[in-house]
Parts: structure tokens; sequence; C-alpha cells
């Protein structure tokens, strides 16, 4: 091959006293799609701004070249001519990555004039036809819509438009598809592929090559041509796409590779009582009326209706389903957190309308939860001994302060913590920590069902697996039934027995998972299979 | 404002080394317990030197100035008059126990009674300022009121002739516990609406709201003109009169908060837990909603204090005797020839008021997040 479009020799970035990027070698030849995998903390994102000298605070030793020329040695004004012109910049956010007081088209204009020197009505047709190239619908209408008036999809398409505004030699995209849903990822991904096979039919013999970051194996197998794998700041092995799949050299690859959720479910047993039965649960929200009707009363927006979901002791039942699919309502329903509008929600065979308050509160702790978020999930302000001991005191007043805490002590031996934990606040702990700390809280109660909404989608793949593997065994040891809400059919397909599909509030398809994940019936099961697979 | 040159002490060292956050993930030797929320911001707090001495400084002098009567009083703190002891601060005697006639009260800076007290055998402690905040001195030597400074009164005095350094310690005293009164009653009834109104939000906020609007829209200082003519200004009315509006901005600080706490999941998972209202109000909410409320307490602490002060000042306040930074503002507008008094009450006032803004800064950057963590931004 000729000379690499961009290459980093030697590359090592320090913030601070830390290295975070330690004499990294990398090259990307023109248009080329190179990966650059690892988890949070690898460098990897640092690695990519530190190409357009976007870290201020850090200090860049070695030497990163653009087509030869050393991008280090540039000063401030020359290197702002390089930044959208050569090099551009997809952001994992699309909803920050924009200016939400400026219409897309306006900020993609604004582009196009500083780099190309276009007029106005130039840039404007240039933008609508970048827009309209870029997948976005009507986009005459679109270039002067606000970010917030488009869904996430259509605002990453925008994103990229931006980006491919003044045609660069490098695409650095920097998870551009992990804050979206699944179907849409795959279009996203989609769109990119193509558009770097139009760049290089455009024959002026400039392709544009993709720097694509993002700890998502999934993607990567399916876009990138060549892998480079970071762990804590160093390169540890780079390689072609296949090769690498099929062959991995370095432990931390292999590792990686296998954090891959496994099928790992055990039968349950036939004469399993059914624990928990909904029957037609319907959920709404009051929704205002656009305009001047909007005084005279609400429109309903239905989030949930006719839900019938089972669960038997002992079993796990996914849900999937996109944003706003209305998966996140069923499992505040099912946990009585929302007000129900119409259906039965059954615990052990009694509705839950039959029961006085005082069971109601009693069905609490055998009825828990883990979210999503966890950082969200805990209070800040207190020790772990007072978020895990705070159910306890509710609902087990038998126990005085030693039984208590010795019940502390052993459920946070269960789900891996140790005991000097007790006295400690959730910010002392790593993602993977706090979601074991929330999966405690919920253990220690006793629960026969716990409602897990998406608790491994804010963590890193190698984690993500552990905690999964957490939760079988727990599952096995304490007999527990799971409800599983995500929207990665990957973790589903590893936990769930049965699996139910939700979209726009309904759900549409429901069955045995393994079977249902070969042969889907409904359309959108089959593109949310064949995106995620 | 942060000043890294400045040695740590001993109990931030551990901390200054080594930030929780930044600490290794629990491992199971490490056993140090960790530190508060609480104590992390009062270790950041410190750190602010400026607003920690301001603290000092400004708790010693109100400390000094609730003894007050032990430092400037027309009184002897202690007596000992012919083989007796005598506790003139406690309970008042006649003069003809010190060898008057008149049947009145002693009057201790009467040169007579001075100087049987100062008989060899006999003792008087006196305190630092020998005057009262409403002692008139029948035995001055000044030619007019207001007098400038002298021996006598080393600030002066003021047109009626009270001493202004006993003034201003009383004024400075009942300025700062009526701040501290107003900001209390303000601070709970806020904390307590707003809390209600945003944890409860829907109907019961829109309601709560539409009362506070109306509520607000009361001309506060008509209301307070026509309460003075009414009643006989107090201490007590003003403050009652204060924190019926007093609270009403920090509620909306706090309804604020509430809204966007109540949403987290960590108060969803309370609910699934299946704690109370109250329950989850009080120990998962309020704690993590209280930072907009300890950051403007020291402001919200010298709007009181000005606040009384220009009622004082407008003559809406307490009357005469009753010592006050206001009247004594007004007195120095009235009498600009009389320096002393204009520059003095100035003096405290100013004083008081940049002391409490530099505790506040210092409180805003301890409790501010963003700051603390910045070496969290390393993590990229």
């Amino acid at each position: 091959m000729s000379t690499p479009l961009l290459s980093l020799e030697h590359l090592t970035i320090s913030l601070g006293n830390r290295r975070v990027v330690d004499d990294l070698n990398l090259q990307i030849q023109p248009g080329e799609r190179l990966a650059l995998v690892g988890e949070s903390g690898s460098g990897k994102t640092v690695t990519a701004l530190s190409i357009l000298r976007l870290l201020a605070q850090a200090r860049i030793q070695g030497s990163i070249r653009l087509e030869g020329q050393e991008l280090l040695e540039k000063s401030e004004t020359q290197i702002r001519q390089i930044r959208g012109r050569d090099v551009a910049m997809i952001f994992q956010e699309p909803m920050s990555a924009l200016n939400p007081l400026f219409s897309i088209g306006e900020q993609i204009i604004e582009t196009l004039q500083l780099h190309e020197g276009l007029t106005p009505r130039e840039a404007r047709e240039r933008t609508i036809a970048l827009l309209a190239r870029t997948g976005i619908r009507e986009p005459e209408r679109r270039v002067d819509s606000y970010p917030h008036q488009l869904s996430g999809g259509q605002l990453q398409r925008a994103v990229i438009a931006m980006a491919l505004a003044c045609r660069p030699k490098l695409l650095i995209a920097d998870e551009p598809t992990t804050a979206l849903d699944m179907t849409v990822r795959a279009r996203i991904v989609q769109l990119l592929l193509d558009l770097q096979d139009e760049e290089l039919a455009r024959g002026d013999g400039q392709g544009m090559a993709i720097l694509l970051i993002t700890h998502d194996l999934n993607l990567v197998r399916r876009f990138a041509q060549r892998v480079a794998v970071m762990e804590h700041g160093k390169l540890v092995e780079s390689n072609e796409t296949a090769a690498l799949f099929a062959n991995p050299q370095h432990p931390y690859t292999i590792k990686l590779l296998n954090s891959r959720p496994q099928r790992q479910i055990e039968a349950i047993a036939n004469d399993a009582a059914t624990l928990l039965q909904t029957s037609g649960l319907r959920v709404e929200y009051p929704k205002k009326r656009p305009g001047w009707r909007g005084w005279f009363g609400h429109e309903r927006y239905i989030a949930l209706e006719g839900a019938e979901v089972s669960l038997k002791a002992g079993e796990t039942i996914g849900v999937v389903g996109e944003s706003g699919s209305g998966k996140s309502t069923l499992a505040q329903a099912i946990l009585s957190l929302i007000p129900v509008q119409g259906g039965e929600l059954a615990f052990d065979g009694i509705p839950i309308s039959q029961r006085t308050r005082q069971q109601k509160r009693a069905l609490r702790a055998r009825l828990q939860v883990v979210f999503q978020d966890p950082y969200g999930s805990l209070s800040p302000r207190q020790t772990v001994a007072q978020i895990v001991g705070e159910g306890l005191a509710l609902h087990f007043p038998e126990l005085n302060a030693a039984q208590r805490l010795q019940r502390i002590v052993e459920v946070l031996g269960e789900v891996g913590l140790p005991t000097s934990a007790l006295t400690r606040y959730p910010h002392e702990f790593s993602g993977g920590q706090r979601q074991r700390i929330a999966i405690a809280r919920a253990l220690v109660l006793k629960p026969r069902v716990v409602v897990l909404d998406e608790p491994t989608s804010a963590l890193d793949v190698s984690i993500q697996n552990q905690v999964l593997q957490l939760l079988v065994s727990l599952q096995k040891k304490h007999a527990l039934s799971y409800v599983l809400i995500s929207h990665d059919l990957a973790v589903v397909n590893a936990l769930a027995h049965r699996l139910y599909v939700m979209k726009d509030g309904v759900i549409v398809e429901s069955g045995d998972t393994a079977s249902l994940i070969a042969n889907p019936r409904h359309p959108y099961t089959q593109r949310l299979v064949q995106a995620s697979l | 404002m942060t000043s890294q040159t400045v040695a740590p002490p001993s109990i931030w060292r551990r901390f200054w080394q080594r930030p929780p956050h930044l600490r290794a993930p629990v491992a199971d030797t490490d056993l140090i317990p960790a530190l508060t929320p609480g104590r992390r911001v009062w270790l950041r707090f410190k750190q602010h030197r400026l607003g920690y001495w301001s603290l000092i400084i400004f708790t010693s002098l109100y400390l000094l100035s609730l003894g007050g009567e032990l430092i400037s009083n027309d009184k002897p703190l202690l007596i000992y008059f012919q083989q007796h002891w005598y506790f003139p601060l406690f309970e008042d005697y006649p003069e003809a126990v010190f060898g008057g006639q008149l049947p009145i009260h002693a009057d201790y800076n009467d040169p007579f009674i001075r100087e049987q007290l100062a008989q060899p055998g006999n003792f008087a402690l006196y305190p630092l300022n020998p005057y009262y905040y409403d002692t008139l001195n029948y035995f001055s030597n000044a030619v007019h009121y207001p007098g400038p400074p002298t021996a006598e009164n080393l600030l002066g005095t003021d047109i009626a002739g009270y001493d202004i350094i006993a003034r201003l310690l009383y004024g400075f005293r009942v300025s700062v516990t009526f701040g501290l009164a107003l900001t209390f009653i303000g601070t709970v009834l806020g904390v307590l609406i707003g809390a209600v109104q945003g944890y409860f939000a829907g109907k019961i906020d829109l309601f709560t709201q539409r009362l506070i609007e109306v509520w607000g829209s009361l001309p506060e200082l008509y209301l307070l003109i026509i309460f003075a003519s009414i009643f006989e200004p107090s201490l007590i009315l003003l403050c009652v009169l204060l924190s019926l509006f007093g609270w009403i901005y920090l509620s909306d600080f706090v309804r604020a908060e509430f809204l966007r706490n109540r949403q987290l999941e960590y108060v969803k998972a309370a609910r699934a837990m299946g704690l109370s209202h109250a329950q989850i109000i009080w120990r998962h909410i309020l704690p993590n909603s209280l930072t907009p409320v300890i950051t403007f307490l020291p402001f919200r602490m010298s709007a009181a204090i000005m606040a009384l002060a220009s009622l004082d000042f407008l003559g809406l306040g307490v009357e005469a005797p009753a010592p006050s930074l206001g009247q004594l503002l007004l007195q120095g507008k009235e009498n600009l020839d009389a320096w002393w008094i204009a520059v003095s009450a100035f003096g405290v006032l100013m004083l008081t008021l940049l002391l409490l803004t530099f505790m506040g800064e210092a409180l805003r950057n301890a409790l501010d997040t963003r700051i603390a963590d910045k070496p969290l931004a390393e993590n990229l």
C-alpha cells in the first residue's frame, strides 16, 4: 500500500499524572474501515480526540501524521482548517452533539461556509442534498428543524451529514450507535457503509477512511476491515477482522470475544407454579392536545395495552423492544409503581386489587427490582449498609441490629462484595460493583420475583457477563424468577426461557426464546433479530 | 480560592492523597471507613481558607456578642464592698448599699459610687466598656450629643448620648440573632412546602403553586407599614411578618430539586421496597436536595440582616432605645458631621455581610461537585 492516511507513532498521552495512552502505533490506509475496540477507560476515545487535538489539558508525545504531515506541530489555526475538512468526527450522543438553539440546517451550512467558502444559497442546497443522502425524510423541511424535533436515529443521520459536509478523508465515529435502538443501529451502520462506497465511486481517487470506536463486537464484525484492540491505554492486538475473530492471540482479546453472553439457563420444573400473571394490563398517560384544544382536556397516550404476561417459579421471561415500546412501563406496572387503568395483576394466584394495604406492602418484599443505571439507582448519601439494610428494617422488624448486619454481610458475600464495602458510599464503586449493590438490595428481602430493568446495558461487556452469571447463579440458589427487560437480544437470549417482544405498547409476539429467535414471525421481531445477530 | 501551597492538616492529608473516587475499587484489605458526604463537604469547605476563617471570625464575634453583658455594661461584674460580695449583674442594689443617700438604684457611673467602690478594702470588677446600650451617662464631660470619640466613649456617642460601641455590640447581636431566626424559619417552611409540592407533584403542586403566587403578590412593604402603625413594632412581629414571605423563593428551589430527584431510580427502588412517603422524602430525597438550601443559607442570612437594618433605617423597625444598626445608619445620615456614627455602623454592617458572603462562596464551592470531581475528568 501507499503512504498511510493517518499514522500514529509512539503516541503517549498523559492527563495529569496518568498515562491514558501508552506508546500506541496505528496506521489507517485511505478508504479503510478500522475499528478501535476496548472497554471504558482503555483510552480509545482519548486517542480519537487527540487526533484532532481536542484534548486541552493532555500532554501528547510521539507523532500523529495525516498524509505525512505532523499534526502535533501545526498551529491552532492550521489545525482548525483540518478539523471538519480533512478529519470529521461523529459523537456518541447526537442530542448533545448538536446545538439545541440552531436548526440542523444552520449548523451544517455554517460548516460549509467556513470550509468551502460557499454562498448561503449554495450551502443550503448542498445541505439539503446531504440530508437526503443520509436518508433523512423530507430534507427540504427537516433542514429547518431543531434537534429536539427529530428522533435519535434521524439526529445521528444529521450529525453524519454534518460530518460528511466537506468530504473528509477520515471520519472518526466515536460509538456512533451506542445511544440508538437496535434496529436503528443497523440502519446507521448500513448508511456508513453505503456512504463510503459512494465516496469511493465518485472516482476522484480519494475514498473516505472510517475510524470506528466502539465496544460492540457485533458491530465491529459487520463493519470493520481491520480491528485494533486496546487495553489500559496499550494496543494489545491488531489484525484483519475475520482473522482476529477466528484466531485471537492476546488473552484480553480472547476475554473480550468470550464475553458475549452465553446461553446458560436451566430447564424449569414441569409442575412449577405460576407466580405472576397479568391479564389485559393497560397503562395510559394524559397527553396534551396540540394548540388551543389543549385547554379543554387531554388526549390519552396509551403506553401499555392488553399485556398478558405469565411467570412461573424459577423461570426467566425476557421482554424486548425499543425505547418507547412500553417495556419499562410494563415493569413498573408489575411493580405497582404506576397506576394501572385496566386489567389485573395476580401474584401467587391472588389479584393485587383484592389484597389489603398491609398485604400489598408485604408483597413489595416478594417483588423486587434492579434498575439499569447503577449511578442513579443508589442514593449517593447513604452507605452500602444503609442502602441494603433499609428494606430489611422495614420488612423484617423482628431482626435486631446484629442479625440485620449479619444478613447484610451474607448478602454482600453472595453478590461478591467484601465486608469492607459496608461503610462506603456508592461513588466509591465501579459500575459493576454498584450493580451488585443494587442486586444485594433486592436480594436481602428474600424476593421471589426480581424485575431486572436493563440490568447490564450501562456496563462494559466483560462486566456485563459477570453480572449475568451472578444473576444466573442466584436464580439457581434461591429459585428466583426474573422479569428481564432489555433491548439487547443477546442478553435476553442468554437468560430468558421465554420471550415477549413489545412494540408501541403492545406485545406483538411471544414464545420460547430459542424458537422465537430462530423463527421470528412478526416483521418487527424479524428486523430485531436481524439487527442484533 | 483553593490554596494548594498550604500544607493540608493531618485529617485532610489522607483524603488529599487519595480522593475516594480515585481509590482503587474496594479491596478486602482496605478497611478505612469512608468519609460521609457531609464530612467531605466540610473538608472541602475548610480548604477555602477565606471562607473558613470568615466562619471562625463570625462565630467568635457572635459568641462574644452573646456574652455582651460581660463586655459592655453599666454595672460592675462583681463588687466586694465592706466585707460583702455583690453581683450587680443579677440584682439591682439601691444606692444606699454603697453609701449613697438617694432612694434609687445605684448608678455605677456616678463618680461618688465609683469613689466609694475604690476605697481601700473594697473592690469592683468593671466590664471593658462601662455602658449598656441604653446607658445615659449623666456625669459625662461631653459638650453636646452626638459626641465625638473621646477617652470616655471610644467611638463617640449617638444623638441621644448612648455609647456607640455598646450600641454596635448589641446591635450586631440582635441583627445576627434575627438573621438566624428568620433564616431558620424561612428554611424550614420553604423546605417543607417545596418538598410536598415537588414530591407529590401533579394536582397538589398545581394548586399550591397558585396559592403561592397569590400569596407572593401581596405587597410585603405595605403590610409592614400597616402593621407598624397598628402594633408597636417588635422584633418578634418583624420576624413573623418577614418569615411569612421569606420562604417563597426557597420553596421554588426545593420543589425543583424534588421534582428532579423523585424521578431517579433510587427513589423508584425505595418505593418498590415499600417505604412510606415520609420515609422516602426524609431519607432519600431530602438529603439529596439540600445543596441549594445550604448554599443559600449565608446569603439568606445576610439578606435577613439587611432587611432588619433597612426597616430600622426607614423607621418601620423597633423603637429607639433598642439597639439597631439600621437606626445608627439613619442617625449617621442625618448627622453627616458626626462622621463616627455613620463610619462605625457602616463598618460593622459591612464586616458582617462580607464575612457571610465569603462563607457563602466557600460553601457553594464546597458543595459544587463539578469543582470537586475535577480529577474524575481524567477517567475519560
